[in-house]
């Protein structure tokens, strides 16, 4: 006995087998995020008032990059759409617009994950400097004209060091919550278009150099895990699709239906995946 | 005359399978068919099973013999774990610990949900709705290979420096992340063995739900359903929901012991004295509410399929349908729901407020009602019965008033303001064993002898089957009864002194709650002795037990019995139809005292 429904719908559901898979998967990977988006709600809400890295354990604001972004939330938006056109090019039993429309939605994804690659880049290079007087800056270094990654204040001083120049972030208005009002001077650097401040440090003056990397704050141990899982989502999601976009062919001329279906599994993944970042982005970007 | 018969399996498959008979690779290690499946899963577990309970018999020895070496393992415990683990043959606090942390563990995860649900699940579910398979094979397949390595990756955690995971099946932060300086520790293995084990439930659970959803026969509506299926429904549904924080939980946790991070981990945290190197800012009551989440519900995820089992065995062995089939459903159901809003009962002791006490207590109040109707249900359908004492009802019937003893022993538990008391005591020890181990445990074992005949054309035999239940009954209450009194007398648990720091002398000295421990140790391998008839007896009615007479020997309604003995790849030849409910026993005028739901006329 062959098992029933796996192409044509059961007349009582109205659902194919996989339909059903799909949603119940998606089902528990909506527990998934809920739990990791539970605890950012927990560990923000319990932070100490004021901002880090002047509070040790405070809440940073401000760090993310609020336009790639959203140029990224468009990319995902964007592949949603072209998910669901090239179903609906197999529906119309027209396979090369199919795979047009595929490529498209792969390269947006893989695109994705580019913009993501340098964002999380500019993480790795980006510092919080603790100095022994007890002020705090965050920055990028520049050494002799290059930024290094995961840098300690063991490899400033193995390098022989004695003073440290830092590109050092200036305030900007993104780094006070909506409502809040600034003080002047980041006003008026914020309008002289000032984002950065050259700024040199004496190596006896510092206490302790860390990059961002999740272990630097609670902030970016959630930020990381939550976008890094969500990235490995996109990439299983890319691989998926581009496998049915460029080694679909065969299937698709012996079990066109069964194909188009797979397509649209495949399709409510991938919008789940997209649906996943369209809360990312508002609250670890925007909130 | 059967109409759900198959003949040998000459027929057509769609190209997915192969054609001829499958090689040695394909039909016993990667097979798609769940029954090989459920017996994989079947086997693998009773080896987690023994596993765990050799542990316990460890812990035990030490509880009643502190400080002397473990008889007959001792060498080998030392010469495997390490000197400093077990020396001379002596249990270490730290190797207790982690005994304590893996049998929790091994014994939930790896033994008694893989057999329930991956088992019995796998093997009957499919045969019972009138199913040539599972919904989707290969993901079956993929979700006992996870378990499978997940289990193996917990294992081989015993072996590295610093031992196995030793914060508690529970694992608390921020002591899970601190007990071990090791980079790659115990801790370590048993999150990335929770997460292959969290992932291959979860398919698993995917595919029970589909499968009961879309692949049930014609004429096989939900109402007619075999209450064991409703059981296994809700039990996947509460695995589909609850694991993904528990997989949460565990990411971050390992972000904590790997990448330094500081997810569950206070501000100000202080170890030996020093301050770590950690950026702060956690919270450890995070990890409890994510782990709970799951925990809880997960509970229930060992009790459902166990109630399951023990129905079907009700209605079979008393010949009359079961009593209440849809306040089992409803109730069934209601568990379901429930067991999701009342987490926090494990958590009474962390400083939360009056009115989420109150919430927590007075749902965990509510989901004693459903559990009250299916046990009461269940023990009404014995009345007027035509009984007989066979070993699976054996062990089904006493399933009933231990599975009782426990559920009652929970209510003081449940509430907040005696909890207060209870919390972390031998009682919570007790009474959560009672539930598990003549509860879930005695379904299991009534499972096997049960549908033994199915998977085997043999059966088992009675007297052993009967010297094992006895033996098994006495021995679990001669254990974990002593425990509710060392409990409300005060002792702690996970104390690898068996409580003599508190009660061996002193102000509170009781050497008789000492005593306690003897008894229960005594009672403890009582209960190995009696499983010794039970191994034998599986293993030797493999190859010499009975043979059936035919494909039905309990003379049973449901359409797992309609098949032939055992039920071939594709289970039924032509798709069965279900004519009736699943309990038609003894109907007035009918030929003989049971009608096969799959039977015409």
């Amino acid at each position: 006995m062959e098992i029933p429904y796996t192409v044509k719908p059961r007349p009582d559901t109205g659902l194919y087998n996989a339909k059903v898979g799909i949603w119940l998967f998606l089902a528990s990977e909506v527990m998934l995020f809920g739990a990791f988006f539970s605890a950012y709600i927990l560990l923000r809400v319990g932070a100490p008032e004021g901002f880090w890295p002047d509070v040790a354990t405070g809440w940073p604001h401000g760090l993310l990059n609020i336009p790639i972004g959203t140029f990224n939330t468009a990319v995902l938006i964007a592949s949603s759409v072209t998910v669901v056109m090239a179903w609906a090019a197999l529906k119309e039993n027209n396979f090369p617009k199919f795979q047009k429309f595929m490529v498209f939605t792969v390269a947006c994804a893989l695109g994705f994950l580019t913009i993501k690659t340098f964002e999380y880049n500019e993480k790795f290079t980006h510092y919080v400097i603790r100095l022994k007087d007890g002020s705090a800056v965050t920055g990028h270094l520049n050494i002799d004209g290059h930024s290094p990654r995961f840098w300690t204040l063991k490899d400033v001083e193995e390098k022989k060091l004695e003073a440290l120049k830092v590109e050092v972030d200036v305030p900007n208005k993104f780094r006070f919550p909506v409502g809040m009002k600034m003080p002047e001077a980041v006003h008026e650097a914020h309008k002289a278009g000032k984002h950065h401040e050259e700024k040199e440090f004496k190596v006896a003056d510092i206490a302790s150099l860390k990059a961002f990397v999740p272990s630097t704050a609670t902030f970016f141990a959630i930020y990381f895990t939550m976008t890094f899982l969500h990235g490995l989502h996109v990439l299983a999601g890319a691989l998926v699709l581009g496998y049915f976009a460029f080694l679909g062919r065969k299937f698709w001329q012996q079990h066109p239906e069964q194909f188009t279906n797979r397509i649209e599994v495949a399709g409510l993944f991938w919008h789940f995946v997209d649906l996943v970042w369209i809360f990312l982005f508002p609250v670890v970007y925007l909130l | 005359m059967q109409t759900a018969t198959t003949h040998a399996p000459g027929h057509a498959h769609g190209d997915a399978h192969a054609h001829h008979e499958p090689g040695f690779w394909q039909k016993y290690i990667f097979s798609t068919d769940h029954k090989m499946i459920g017996i994989q899963y079947g086997i693998t577990s009773l080896l987690f099973l023994f596993f765990g309970f050799m542990l316990m018999l460890a812990m035990r020895y030490q509880l009643a013999h502190p400080g002397q070496p473990i008889p007959f393992v001792g060498g080998l415990m030392e010469k495997s774990l390490g000197e400093d683990m077990a020396k001379g043959g002596v249990m270490q606090a730290d190797l207790y610990n982690a005994f304590g942390a893996m049998h929790g563990t091994i014994m939930v995860f790896l033994a008694i949900v893989p057999l329930l649900f991956g088992a019995f699940g796998n093997y009957v579910t499919p045969l019972q709705i009138g199913a040539p398979d599972m919904a989707f094979p290969r993901l079956n397949m993929a979700s006992y290979h996870l378990f499978f390595w997940g289990g193996a990756v917990m294992l081989s955690s015993f072996f590295i420096p610093g031992g196995a995971a030793k914060s508690g099946w529970t694992s608390y932060s921020p002591l899970a992340t601190m007990a071990d300086s090791n980079f790659i520790n115990g801790q370590t293995l048993w999150l990335v063995g929770m997460v292959l084990l969290i992932t291959s439930s979860l398919l698993g659970a995917v595919n029970f739900i589909a499968t009961i959803i879309q692949l049930r026969a014609k004429g096989m509506t939900w109402m007619r359903l075999p209450f064991f299926v409703w059981a296994q429904f809700v039990t996947a549904f509460l695995l589909l929901l609850a694991f993904p924080p528990l997989e949460a939980a565990g990411l971050m946790q390992l972000a904590d012991n790997v990448l330094k991070t500081s997810f569950f981990l206070p501000t100000g945290l202080v170890v030996n004295g020093s301050q770590p190197d950690i950026s702060g800012g956690g919270s450890p009551l995070l990890w409890q509410h994510l782990f709970w989440f799951l925990a809880h519900p997960e509970v229930y995820v060992l009790i459902l399929p166990a109630m399951g089992i023990v129905a079907e065995i009700i209605a079979n062995n008393t010949r009359k349908p079961l009593w209440g089939y849809k306040s089992l459903v409803y109730a069934v159901l209601s568990i379901g729901f429930l067991a999701f809003i009342v987490w926090a009962h494990h958590m009474y002791l962390t400083g939360m407020g009056t009115k989420i006490a109150t919430f927590f207590q007075t749902t965990t109040m509510m989901i004693s009602i459903p559990s009250v109707i299916i046990l009461t249900a269940l023990f009404i359908s014995l009345w007027g019965g035509s009984i007989r004492f066979n070993t699976p009802m054996l062990f089904a019937l006493s399933f009933l008033p231990m599975f009782g003893i426990g559920g009652l022993t929970g209510l003081p538990l449940g509430f907040n303001a005696s909890d207060i008391y209870l919390h972390d005591s031998y009682y919570v020890i007790g009474h959560f064993h009672y539930v598990v181990a003549p509860g879930t445990i005695f379904g299991i074992f009534a499972g096997i002898y049960f549908w033994f005949p199915k998977a085997t054309g043999r059966m088992m035999n009675e007297t052993l089957g009967k010297l094992h239940w006895f033996g098994s009954l006495v021995c679990m209450n001669g254990i974990f009864m002593p425990m509710f009194i060392q409990g409300l007398r005060g002792m702690s648990r996970r104390m690898y002194d068996g409580g003599a720091t508190y009660f061996g002398s002193g102000v509170g000295a009781d050497p008789g709650i000492l005593r306690l421990n003897n008894a229960i140790t005594a009672a403890a391998i009582g209960l190995a002795v009696f499983q010794l008839p039970f191994i034998f007896n599986f293993f030797w009615s493999i190859w010499n037990g009975k043979k059936t007479e035919s494909d039905n020997p309990w003379d049973a309604t449901t359409l797992d019995w309609q098949t032939p003995t055992p039920p071939p790849h594709g289970n039924f030849a032509i798709e069965p139809v279900a004519h009736r409910g699943p309990y038609e026993y003894s109907v007035p005028g009918a030929k003989k005292d049971f009608t096969p739901q799959g039977q015409a006329s």
